[in-house]
């Protein structure tokens, strides 16, 4: 009889410690999904567990991370413990108060030869509360099919309906697709911004769209313009660098991407309220010199640290270089335009409400 | 007792029967009765309490946060208050400006000026960068004049209209979410005034949103009421045949017939395929069917079929064979017997598979936002947008409120010219 209860009492005790050890050694990483989680689930999830057996969920809710957290906080059940996110959002979360900050040289490792968090880490990189871990690329690609003779090759060119004919697809979003009309019409990268704060220049950008706005498909996945493109349903796409990079080399589609008058910015992690404990130790490994290079072995997203950017090789799986599929690779770099977070933090709002205005005339 | 047996006016007939032990046969029928309702009151509690919860509450949240304007009030309490007395005339005084400063410095240490910052910005672009880079500075403000001190962090505090907007948002309900849901906004004297041109679209998509429904309603109705007739007057076999046909599909994830019509519809799609290959149209030269508002009206008529097809069905069928066969050896051709001893019959279908229709498609947001492109996009796909992209719950709130009337309204006339008792769902 006591050996009975003894026996209750350690499987009781022991269902108790492993419900307990499985709630700490889960962590939902929220994501943007695709070819991207793939990309970190190979580089970091995957070494991690295999280090300390925790489990790492891939939730793919990064597309609407802001409300998350923000609905998450109010509710008072906060369920995510790691958060990929733009800067953008990312301060606004952190301004909100929804997001830990973020002491970089304290929380996260150093580069191998000793140099701090907040020299290596490239400038823009670190946030109050944001850590990027990647440099990807707006730009727009095209099918090579779809053309014979001459290709295009230049930003002016997705705006030439004569000499380039068939549709474009384009994000549903006034991010990037007014830049590149300036761009297009002639405004140097450098002038951009500036331009766009008044309103001849928003004028000036419509006009530009308003030449192209018939043969446009709109997308608002990720996946749709690679898709799209593959389908020929388009002859030009706008998208991420690296779903291009991934339709391109991995399934063998024909396209190519036109790196002028990219629009490049960052991308990393924010950890929500209250999960820092939880979360330090991942975080720290996921964000260092040798994981951030080893990412770029799956996808062309360059990383976001000077010390990672020396390790980057060959594609794991084709064995091709990735240095010229990076955003900033030189040739691909030169006419670059580093999106201004700081402009559209205030005129998203109002330039989307146009833009959806404009898209219904 | 005997008093209570004896009848209380002898014209009425009324009652002095009693039950076996005494009791008046109307009182113990109430009694029973009572129980009968409590017995039924429990059956239906879980269900009440599940509407309650999942249903009315969330309706009437909706419904607080369209007008709910909490942030300033809560976030910047003194310069609301100091605001209160501001005639509007030129720029505050000082003591607004050192009430301001206190909050941004106080809003910026708690990290809540955030919440003031995007529900202004809301109202005017710029607000975000100039509240968040105010309250940065602000923390460094010890000491006064705080007027200069705001000024020279930013110029734009010179602005009066800035003033103007943080005092007409200091109530603590606004309407400025359904201004902005019908294309209106404040005048920064306060009166109201329509959007610029380049900014309206609220209006309009309410507008498509219903006429498109109207269509799908009436593709459905005409699509789904021969089908209907057939299910219910085929011989068994087929009958049953032919409903496993309508609800197969209506089993099928909704997700995956919208994505079956991109591929059937789109231009190099499986339609414009054949059209090319028979010569009907030249290569370079394929219809446009999808991301538009065709693309829309095919895919939500497919969709929403069965919700046609079922109550039509259902009315139908208890229609006898025997008056179209009276209509006919009465002398009535075969379309007078059907116009005026058929149809009549029907209307009471029509009516309720209209409306479910109808309301449905009014709802709809998932199929729109893939087959609709940018003109096939329906009021619904806004909610969505504000809920998840732009964030603005209060604004996604306020159209889903008038959306939310809209149906209420039309629902009221629907009763009105029909009769909510003609409806048979089934």
């Amino acid at each position: 009889m006591n050996k009975w209860i003894a026996n209750v009492g350690v499987v009781a005790v022991a269902g108790m410690v492993s419900t307990g050890a499985q709630a700490a050694d889960t962590l939902n990483v929220v994501s943007w999904g695709g070819a991207y989680t793939e990309s970190q689930t190979k580089a970091y999830h995957e070494p991690w567990t295999k280090m300390h057996g925790t489990k790492i969920i891939n939730v793919d809710k990064a597309q609407a991370a802001l409300a998350g957290l923000r609905a998450q906080v109010q509710a008072g059940n906060v369920t995510w413990d790691l958060v990929d996110m733009l800067p953008s959002e990312a301060q606004i979360a952190c301004d909100e108060g929804l997001v830990e900050i973020l002491d970089a040289d304290k929380v996260l490792a150093a580069a191998p030869d000793g140099t701090p968090p907040s020299k290596d880490f490239i400038s823009g990189a670190l946030g109050e509360c944001f850590v990027a871990s990647i440099v990807y690329s707006n730009i727009v690609a095209y099918n090579t099919e779809m053309f014979s003779g001459k290709m295009p090759t230049k930003m002016a060119d997705v705006f030439d309906l004569k000499n380039f004919p068939g549709k474009r697809a384009l994000q549903k979003k006034p991010i990037n697709n007014l830049e590149w009309a300036l761009m297009a019409d002639g405004v140097p990268a450098d002038k951009v911004y500036a331009m766009l704060a008044t309103e001849d220049g928003i004028k000036r950008a419509f006009a530009k769209l308003d030449t192209i706005k018939d043969s446009v498909i709109w997308w608002e996945e990720g996946a749709q313009p690679p898709q799209l493109l593959a389908d020929k349903e388009v002859a030009f796409g706008s998208g991420y660098n690296g779903r291009i990079f991934n339709a391109a080399v991995n399934e063998n589609q024909p396209f190519k991407i036109i790196w002028d008058a990219q629009v490049f910015e960052l991308d990393g992690w924010v950890v929500p309220k209250g999960k820092m404990d939880k979360v330090k130790g991942y975080l720290k490994f996921a964000t260092d010199t040798q994981r951030l290079a080893d990412q770029a072995k799956y996808i062309s997203y360059g990383p976001a640290r000077s010390s990672s950017a020396a390790l980057v090789s060959k594609h794991l799986a084709t064995g091709i270089e990735m240095k010229p599929h990076m955003p900033t690779y030189g040739p691909n770099f030169a006419t670059a335009l580093p999106k201004d977070d700081a402009f559209w933090a205030d005129h998203l709002d109002e330039l989307t409400e146009r833009f959806n205005a404009w898209l219904a005339q | 007792m005997n008093d209570v047996a004896l009848p209380t006016d002898p014209n009425s007939g009324d009652t002095n029967l009693t039950t076996a032990d005494g009791v008046p046969l109307k009182v113990s029928l109430r009694r029973a009765q009572r129980r009968d309702k409590i017995k039924a009151l429990l059956l239906v509690a879980p269900l009440f309490a599940f509407l309650l919860v999942a249903f009315v509450l969330p309706i009437l949240d909706m419904l607080t946060r369209s007008v709910d304007n909490p942030e300033v009030i809560t976030y910047m309490p003194k310069t609301s208050q100091a605001l209160t007395g501001w005639d509007g005339v030129g720029l505050p005084d000082e003591a607004v400006f050192a009430a301001a400063v206190e909050d941004l410095a106080k809003g910026s240490v708690d990290r809540t000026i955030g919440h003031v910052a995007s529900r202004l910005n809301y109202e005017m672009g710029g607000m975000r960068s100039l509240i968040m880079k105010s309250a940065r500075k602000a923390k460094t403000m010890s000491e006064g004049p705080y007027k200069e001190a705001l000024l020279k962090a930013d110029k734009r505090w010179e602005n009066p209209e800035i003033w103007l907007l943080i005092q007409r948002e200091s109530a603590p309900y606004t309407l400025s979410y359904y201004l902005s849901a019908v294309d209106l906004q404040y005048a920064s004297d306060g009166s109201i005034e329509s959007k610029p041109a380049h900014m309206e679209i609220y209006v309009d998509l309410f507008v498509r949103t219903l006429w498109m429904s109207g269509a799908i309603t009436f593709m459905c109705l005409l699509l789904g009421y021969p089908v209907a007739f057939l299910l219910a007057n085929l011989p068994m076999r087929q009958a049953n045949l032919l409903m496993i046909l309508v609800l197969l599909p209506f089993w099928t994830s909704m997700l995956v017939r919208t994505t079956t019509w991109i591929a059937i519809l789109q231009s190099q799609g499986v339609l414009n395929d054949i059209f090319v290959a028979l010569g009907l149209l030249s290569d370079d030269n394929r219809l446009q069917m999808i991301y538009n508002k065709t693309g829309t009206i095919i895919a939500m008529t497919h969709i929403l079929l069965p919700f046609m097809i079922l109550p039509l069905y259902s009315v139908m069928k208890t229609i006898p064979p025997s008056y179209m066969r009276a209509a006919r050896s009465l002398g009535a051709t075969a379309l007078t017997a059907f116009r005026r001893v058929y149809f009549p019959q029907t209307l009471a279908g029509i009516g309720a598979g209209s409306i479910l229709v109808f309301i449905l498609s009014i709802g709809y947001y998932i199929t729109p936002a893939l087959v609709g492109g940018q003109s096939g996009r329906f009021i619904t796909n806004f909610i969505a947008y504000h809920m998840q992209q732009s964030l603005n719950w209060g604004l996604a709130a306020a159209i889903g409120s008038l959306l939310l009337g809209i149906v209420v309204a039309l629902y009221m006339l629907y009763n009105r010219l029909v009769g909510v008792n003609n409806m048979k769902l089934g």
